[in-house]
């Protein structure tokens, strides 16, 4: 377990950055249909406020926001959820991942890929938070340091 | 031995330099990549996507359309590959709770 940072400006900053930083995270998923951004630089923004709020404020404090359990079963989750959108483009019909086929109340299929694009950038964006934290609080644990 | 990997390293990166100075321009329309067809003959998906990537997903990120409808399984592949390195640091790293 991570110690918290004996220094009040890492403190002070980090919990001022973490939930301005998960934000702006969650804006860079979403905007990733207008602009720069997407699933893989949203998530790599989320799990990176996770990881600072685990370096700053030390495992016990950080475990509240996001348990260290629950970072592989997330990854999974989010993993499972970009081949589930594809399996049910197949069951309604379609090939794998054309997202034309998702059952959705709306006629124009090109609507209906834009949607099919949210939920795999969602998935990833899953699948890329869990997966780094759990990554990072292996490492920490192997540790022998922070025990 | 210190010299020698010296030397290597220089005169591999000189090599990359040369090499990226044959590359086309940046946003070079007529570049091979932007060609409807190539040398031989066969169709080249880059123009594809730029003229079509608005009208197939209504979305006007035309990466983003790219990465994930007309190459989703690529995609998919990637988010795997974050999710194995995972798996593979929670097998090697992880201590089982006594």
């Amino acid at each position: 377990m991570i110690q918290p940072s004996n220094s009040l400006i890492v403190a002070v900053v980090s919990r001022t950055m973490i939930p301005y930083l998960q934000v702006f995270a969650l804006y860079v998923i979403f905007h990733g249909h207008y602009g720069p951004g997407g699933g893989f630089q949203g998530g790599a923004m989320v799990a990176a406020s996770l990881i600072l709020s685990r370096m700053a404020l030390g495992g016990e404090r950080a475990e509240v926001q996001f348990r260290s359990a629950w970072g592989s079963p997330l990854g999974a989750i989010g993993a499972l959820l970009f081949a589930a959108v594809g399996l049910v483009a197949v069951f309604f019909g379609g090939e794998y991942l054309n997202y034309a086929y998702l059952p959705l109340p709306l006629d124009d299929p090109a609507l209906l890929r834009s949607y099919g694009i949210l939920f795999i950038e969602i998935g990833v964006a899953i699948a890329l938070t869990g997966t780094l934290v759990a990554i990072f609080d292996d490492l920490v644990e192997g540790h022998e340091d922070y025990d | 031995m210190k010299t020698l990997g010296i030397i290597l390293l220089l005169s591999f990166g000189a090599l990359m330099v040369y090499a990226s100075l044959g590359l086309p321009a940046h946003g070079d329309a007529s570049a091979p990549h932007h060609r409807d067809a190539s040398v031989t003959g066969s169709p080249g998906a880059a123009a594809y996507y730029i003229r079509n990537a608005y009208r197939d997903a209504k979305t006007i990120n035309m990466v983003t359309v790219t990465l994930g409808d007309y190459r989703g399984i690529d995609t998919l592949g990637e988010t795997v590959v974050v999710f194995t390195a995972g798996m593979v640091c929670y097998l090697i790293l992880r201590r089982k709770k006594e």
